[in-house]
């Protein structure tokens, strides 16, 4: 067990746990943090997708002791009133049918929308193609984030 | 408007009341067939009313809340189900909250989810539910402004009388309504008076989870509580024999390991019983990571199984005796051993005519064989459930299809009457049959149980892919005979598979179509565990008659599209045999529109065309595939639907489209194979999905309802199964190569 000082979503946390818990599970089972979803553990579902400083890693295999002073932002974090471009474009397209892999799928598009603001089809499929969403909401995620790019 | 008589089911409804703080609470028994609930009705005393969840409230602000009381699992039901209630009870949607209704199997039966069926047995209690509220509230105006009911007019949510210009909100008068005695006779709105129905708001939790919201099993927490894990043995056809568990118990973390019996040796399986491993080790601790890790350092040891029996009264066949033979399976057997099954005489379910002549006279015989794979259900959120069991009482939330049949099963493991056991339903992380059975809920009930703690029992993905209950296997053998004029004169189906075979209903299309017919099953025993996954048996069955009746009409030289309508043609004018299982003319519907809003099709686009009834729906497709690159690309899918009134036309056409881009995903990728009992795939690096970026992924979906007055029809199922065909079809076209064995990947190269 060790300490480690984490910045989450603009906070400071604490925690103490071994170094190599998935940072997956110190924000869902110590920090209580449920928005962060565990769906492969091995970096192939995308439903842990969170952003270090701002880019797309998968929390399930980011261990604790590798973030440092790298700041997190989890789906609770990205925007203080569920109002993020992302997020309402996913709402103007309703996407989510069971809605467990969208928090991922919404990480996802937020993190290529602030590297890249106008995506093509193909950068969107890239970025995208580690999200699996058994639902089948494919199409309209893409809809959704050409909606937030233009808005 | 149709006056719906309530007397027949009157004391369905428990009553009405007033609840705290003033308004009006409507309660009413889920189906009126729930006679163990009309029998109670009768005594609710007012003190049970205190906890009472019902069906709608009307509070005095005139805030409506409506319980939906079917689980959730992406199919939009706790939209839909609420609308239709609104819809009758005519109120503002904007005044509606939706709220999730816990499993109460005394108020609600049927509360579970399968067989696209929530909606088609929901539609006229919840109508009913919304009426009556309208109507009492209709009665307490009449009777505050002393005016005849009759004069009494409702329009979004207020109360109006025309000649004395008098309105009152529904808020105003709920107190006053809930002591009105429950009508006998309610009105029904015409269908063409209908204001929510027909309209697409949105999902009523969308905020909650685009901002990650603790919606889901897996998302539980409680107070004091423990992460559970089981061991399940690594392939099937074994057991536990032994473990050690000294090792494991000193890791950080860990609070204890000891072993579960799911079901004990006696208990006869209820349909949704249905265990794979009934014997785990269960692995309890502080966090998920650390108990995790435990189970990796768990020492066990595996045994062989001994040939067995499992007693099980199954929904269809009744109560039947499973073999389960010790033998651990290869993927090699489950085909020899089919194609032995495939070439021996089957069960006849179904013969008109006489097909051996008619094939013995044939000018030309066209047959084919089709295969489908194992299929792991592949849920996004991985099994989990709490639960508190307490000597006295327990506590269970958490996802399953069907709380209200495996809830029985829980209450005979731990010897506790159903009365004591609470139920609450979380959203489900996907369904897709899976989520029907009740194992992992009595798991966790056990383990909670044993460290008397409150537990959350979690699966890792591993354990969840490879722990059985699977779509099985299944082959078909299909034989068509033209005559000398083309014309289709004999058609022969043979299907089994592994435990069950895929054809049930032998009077499916194009059963009535053909003089000779012939229609056979076989199955065969495995130790591999089977249930429903999305559209069960259709799933196959459709990709399979719908791939080869476009051989056929290729055969007969005719188009795929004409060739499916004359022989509906000929259903309709002149059926052969007693039984047709399903309308001609519905079916024909969807196709005559297909045939319209998909046009001609352009140069260079290859089309492949479907056309299924399944759970209640009709559905036909046509998928458009181009070649890009030497590669097939899919451009556009065209999808007619005709399931009844249309309730909410965008929830539908979610429903759709998700069913397109999984059917094609699922036929192009998805499959489990096993070496000596073990799957072969245990994650997603090993099982394909379809992901962004598949070339075969539509560019865009086009969905188009038949216009209906008919009683509304599921949607979470119809549309998947014929899109498998439609692919196939379309694929063959482009590549001219026909794909008979999924997944098609194997074949496409
Ligand atoms: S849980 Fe991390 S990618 Fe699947
Ligand atoms: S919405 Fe269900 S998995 Fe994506």
């Amino acid at each position: 067990m060790a300490i480690f000082k984490l910045k989450i979503n603009g906070k400071q946390y604490q925690v103490d746990v071994d170094p190599s818990t998935p940072v997956l599970w110190v924000l869902r089972d110590h920090l209580k943090m449920m928005g962060t979803k565990y769906g492969c553990g091995v970096a192939q579902c995308g439903a842990c997708t969170i952003h270090l400083d701002g880019e797309a890693v998968r929390s399930c295999i980011t261990f604790v002791d590798s973030v440092g002073d790298q700041e997190i932002t989890t789906i609770e974090g990205l925007s203080e009133n569920g109002d993020h471009p992302v997020q309402e474009a996913w709402l103007e397209h309703d996407v989510a049918q069971c809605g467990y892999c969208q928090p991922g799928q919404i990480m996802s598009a937020a993190a290529l929308l602030n590297s890249n603001p106008h995506p093509g089809d193909e950068e969107i499929e890239t970025a995208m193609s580690g999200n699996i969403c058994r639902c089948g909401t494919y199409t309209r995620i893409k809809q959704a984030i050409k909606t937030a790019a233009n808005s | 408007m149709t006056i719906e008589k309530t007397t027949l089911d009157r004391r369905a409804f428990l009553r009405s009341s007033v609840m705290a703080g003033g308004g009006l609470v409507l309660g009413l028994s889920w189906l009126a067939s729930a006679a163990s609930a009309v029998e109670k009705a009768t005594d609710v005393s007012a003190s049970e009313w205190a906890n009472f969840n019902a069906f709608l409230k009307i509070g005095e602000d005139g805030r409506v809340t409506i319980f939906s009381p079917n689980p959730e699992g992406g199919q939009g039901v706790l939209t839909a189900m609420p609308m239709i209630v609104a819809e009758e009870l005519d109120v503002d949607w904007k005044n509606v909250v939706v709220e999730q209704a816990p499993l109460d199997t005394k108020l609600y039966s049927r509360q579970y989810m399968g067989g696209s069926n929530s909606i088609r047995s929901g539609w006229n209690p919840l109508r009913k539910a919304g009426a009556t509220a309208r109507q009492m509230l209709r009665e307490a105006a009449a009777q505050s402004w002393h005016v005849p009911v009759g004069e009494v007019t409702t329009a979004k949510g207020v109360l109006h009388h025309k000649s004395s210009g008098k309105s009152a909100t529904y808020g105003e008068l709920a107190t006053a309504a809930a002591s009105i005695p429950v009508p006998a006779d309610v009105e029904l709105k015409a269908v063409k008076d209908f204001a929510i129905i027909g309209t697409s708001p949105k999902n009523v939790v969308g905020k909650e989870i685009v901002t990650g919201k603790p919606l889901f099993g897996y998302d539980i927490q409680e107070e004091d509580m423990r992460i559970a894990m089981i061991v399940h043995p690594p392939a099937f056809g074994m057991k536990l024999k032994s473990f050690n568990a000294s090792s494991v118990k000193t890791m950080p973390g860990i609070k204890d390991v000891f072993q579960i019996k799911v079901f004990n040796e006696d208990y006869v399986w209820e349909h949704f019983d249905t265990v794979t491993f009934n014997e785990l080790v269960a692995i309890v601790g502080n966090s998920t990571w650390e108990v995790m890790n435990a189970k990796l350092m768990l020492e066990v040891e595996w045994e062989q199984i001994q040939d067995h029996t499992i007693t099980r009264n199954d929904y269809y066949a009744g109560k039947q005796e499973l073999n389960i033979p010790s033998k651990p399976e290869n993927s090699d057997w489950h085909k020899s051993a089919s194609a032995e099954m495939a070439a021996q005489p089957g069960n006849v379910l179904r013969k008109d005519g006489n097909p051996e002549d008619a094939f013995r006279n044939a000018a030309k015989i066209i047959e084919s064989t089709f295969i489908g794979p194992w299929l792991a259900h592949n849920n996004m959120e991985p099994y989990s459930f709490f639960a508190h069991v307490t000597d006295e009482w327990a506590k269970l939330k958490g996802p399953n299809q069907k709380p209200g049949l495996t809830v029985n099963a829980l209450s005979h493991r731990l010897g506790m009457p159903v009365e004591k056991i609470e139920v609450e339903m979380t959203r489900m992380g996907g369904a897709f049959g899976r989520r029907s059975y009740a194992h992992w809920m009595i798991e966790a009930a056990l383990i909670s149980q044993h460290v008397k703690a409150p537990v959350k029992l979690v699966y890792s993905r591993e354990d969840d892919m490879t722990g059985g209950i699977y779509r099985p296997y299944y082959r078909a053998d299909y034989r068509a005979a033209l005559d000398k004029n083309n014309k289709l004169i004999a058609f022969h189906v043979k299907a089994g598979g592994l435990v069950e075979s895929p054809l049930i209903n032998p009077n499916l299309f194009p059963a009535g179509a053909v003089d000779n017919y012939l229609a056979e099953s076989w199955q065969i025993d495995s130790n591999i565990t089977i249930g429903s996954y999305r559209a069960p048996r259709s799933n196959f069955m459709a990709v399979a008659e719908q791939s080869f009746l476009d051989e056929v009409a290729e055969a007969a030289g005719i188009d795929p599209i004409e060739f499916r309508l004359e022989l509906l043609d000929r259903v309709k004018t002149n059926p052969v045999g007693e039984r047709v299982g399903y309308d001609a003319d519905r079916l024909a519907g969807v196709i005559k529109l297909l045939k319209e809003k998909a046009g001609t099709g352009q140069a260079g686009v290859h089309r492949g065309v479907s056309a299924y009834f399944a759970h209640g729906t009709y559905v036909a497709q046509a998928l458009d595939i181009i070649i890009e690159k030497g590669k097939p690309k899919t451009k556009n899918v065209c999808c007619t639907v005709d399931c009844g009134i249309v309730i909410n036309p965008d929830g539908l056409k979610n429903q759709a489209e998700g069913s397109i881009v999984d059917g094609i995903g699922v036929a192009m990728y998805g499959n489990l194979t096993f070496t000596n009992g073990v799957p072969d795939q245990n994650n997603f690096d090993t099982y394909e999905m379809i992901r962004y970026g598949d070339p075969l992924l539509p560019e865009t979906i086009d969905i188009h309802f038949v216009e209906s007055e008919v009683d509304p029809t599921g949607m979470g199922e119809p549309a998947f199964p014929p899109i498998m065909a439609a692919l196939a079809n379309a694929l063959y076209k482009a590549k001219g190569k026909r794909l008979y064995s999924q997944p098609f990947v194997n074949d496409l190269g």
